[in-house]
């Protein structure tokens, strides 16, 4: 795992997530505040809010991908099993492992639907990534299984990833090439936003299918989508979180003005 | 009711004008390219054999092949891109990968991109300087092809580094967020990616070093030699000079003669670009991302 550094989240129950106080500024621009979030265990937790309320940004805080950027500051801790990933001695490359982030547009890489399965098994194993033929015919069949893409991709495993697969199928790619190394949390960034119905309704079943497994958090611009595919529900605003309830709580009778209005469609 | 309006036929006249005027310029541009390619084909192709490009000259000069010098040309480029790539792709990577963009960083790309708009016989009195008296190499292919590549450094350093940019960076960020170092996502996605980029513009850069005169002509190419070069310590005759030594500095050269090496000179540059464009249309065509 991570890091030391103990924490016990709310309840003495161990948690996903647990931020303390994290504050986070691009540059001089403040882009959360004062965040406190406890994010249960393998459960789907959904970010709902307007755009630019801090959803993706908080997304990214959680596996550190903000920091490519360079001009970003942040306060305040972010515990993922209760291990402060901000910590002096976090390996990003740990932490990305545990950590698996799934992008808005499907991005799989320009090598074969095979190759982009092994892709991060082999960066993280050592010998340089060799694998035997078995244990990789192996592990691309039971990620893909995972995803319910197996059947379709079966008898053309050495074909482009970035050619033939419709969107649904690539962004199914993009979740099962997270899973060989065995993540404990999958990080969403509108994971549907780029597909039609029938492709939205396919990756939502899949990522209920995934529940339990992992801790999964994603973020959605779709409320219809975090009350059907979600069982907590945060909703934040202005860099701020407004509302953390379980999802049927937070649709039917939401605890503050700002809630109401959003889920009622009055701005957004 | 759809019947065209005055405006219409005004704007319609302007648009067509528009268009002949540089329909006109194009071909402007064209015929001179045209011109020089027909008659570098028609006065020097009476010089063209087998022997021509296969003997040593004859009769100072005005008789006999271009063989040294071609063979010089080969030399100084491959000696040339042996420097130029290496250091060249690294800087690119350096640049478009590691670097921040920060003011540092853009005055280096600023000062690449005006480096290579500096004229060649700057670059010749450089050469003279750093590499024949300082590194002591004296005039000799060494010289003369880190000369080149000093001055096909800044180009190849631009286009590969554009071919990197071109690379999506859905696909880095599709890396790193599995954990992958950077050099892990240079090597596994980045560079294949913008191999055939790099690759182009690096011929491209052969062609231009193969037919440059001036960086070589202080640095280590010769007038003329009666014996081909044994290392890179020696100095050569190349394409480029032996071209200009013909055409002015020997009396009573048939006029076949420097068309003919001007030929073989073009025929050259010509062969490598379209090797490049060859390159770029046929694997640019595979690739879709």
């Amino acid at each position: 795992m991570i890091t030391n550094s103990r924490s016990s989240g709310a309840d003495g129950m161990e948690m996903a997530i647990n931020t303390r106080d994290l504050n986070l500024w691009y540059g001089t621009f403040q882009a959360l505040f004062d965040i406190n979030l406890q994010i249960k265990k393998g459960i789907i937790t959904s970010l709902i809010g307007p755009s630019g309320c801090g959803k993706s940004t908080f997304l990214r805080s959680v596996d550190r991908i903000n920091e490519r950027l360079g001009y970003v500051r942040i306060t305040g801790s972010v515990d993922v099993f209760n291990h402060n990933i901000y910590a002096q001695d976090v390996e990003l490359a740990q932490l990305r492992k545990q950590v698996g982030m799934v992008f808005q547009r499907p991005n799989p890489l320009p090598i074969s639907i095979r190759e982009n399965i092994l892709f991060g098994y082999r960066i993280h194993h050592e010998k340089g990534g060799k694998v035997s033929k078995g244990e990789a015919d192996g592990i691309v069949e039971e990620a893909l299984r995972q995803v319910l893409l197996w059947d379709q991709v079966k008898d053309r495993l050495d074909q482009k990833a970035t050619m033939g697969l419709s969107l649904e199928e690539m962004q199914k790619l993009c979740i099962a090439r997270l899973l060989p190394v065995k993540p404990s949390i999958l990080l969403m960034d509108e994971p549907c936003s780029a597909l039609d119905p029938k492709g939205t309704a396919a990756v939502e079943e899949l990522i209920w299918e995934l529940r339990g497994r992992y801790s999964i958090l994603i973020v959605t611009h779709n409320m219809a989508q975090a009350r059907r595919a979600s069982e907590e529900c945060i909703f934040m605003l202005m860099g701020r979180v407004v509302e953390h309830s379980p999802t049927d709580r937070l649709f039917v009778t939401p605890r503050h003005k700002e809630t109401a209005d959003y889920i009622e469609g009055r701005y957004g | 009711m759809f019947a065209a309006a005055p405006i219409n036929l005004k704007n319609r006249e302007i648009q067509q004008r528009f268009q002949w005027l540089f329909g006109v310029m194009l071909i402007f541009l064209i015929i001179p390219v045209v011109v020089i390619l027909g008659m570098l084909l028609i006065k020097g192709w009476p010089a063209m054999s087998w022997s021509f490009i296969f003997d040593d000259p004859k009769n100072g000069m005005t008789a006999g092949g271009i063989f040294p010098a071609l063979f010089g040309t080969i030399w100084l480029v491959i000696v040339s891109l042996l420097a130029s790539v290496p250091l060249g792709v690294a800087a690119a990577i350096y640049l478009s990968e590691y670097a921040p963009d920060n003011m540092l960083t853009r005055l280096i790309n600023l000062a690449t991109i005006n480096l290579a708009g500096v004229p060649s016989i700057v670059h010749a009195l450089f050469g003279v300087g750093a590499f024949v008296s300082f590194f002591k190499f004296g005039t000799s292919i060494l010289a003369a092809s880190l000369t080149l590549a000093i001055m096909t450094l800044p180009v190849v350093i631009v286009s590969s580094w554009e071919s990197l940019q071109s690379v999506p960076r859905s696909f880095r960020e599709a890396c790193w967020n599995m954990g992958a170092t950077r050099w892990q996502t240079i090597w596994n996605v980045v560079l294949p990616n913008a191999f055939t980029g790099i690759l182009t513009g690096v011929i491209l850069q052969v062609s231009r070093a193969a037919g440059e005169t001036a960086p070589i002509m202080f640095t280590g190419a010769a007038m003329f030699l009666p014996f081909l070069p044994n290392s890179v310590f020696d100095q050569t005759m190349a394409l480029a000079l032996h071209l200009f030594v013909v055409a002015t500095q020997v009396p009573d050269v048939p006029e076949s003669l420097p068309f003919g090496v001007a030929l073989v000179l073009v025929g050259i540059v010509l062969l490598m670009n379209t090797v490049a464009i060859w390159i770029r249309m046929h694997l640019r065509g595979k690739k879709k991302w």
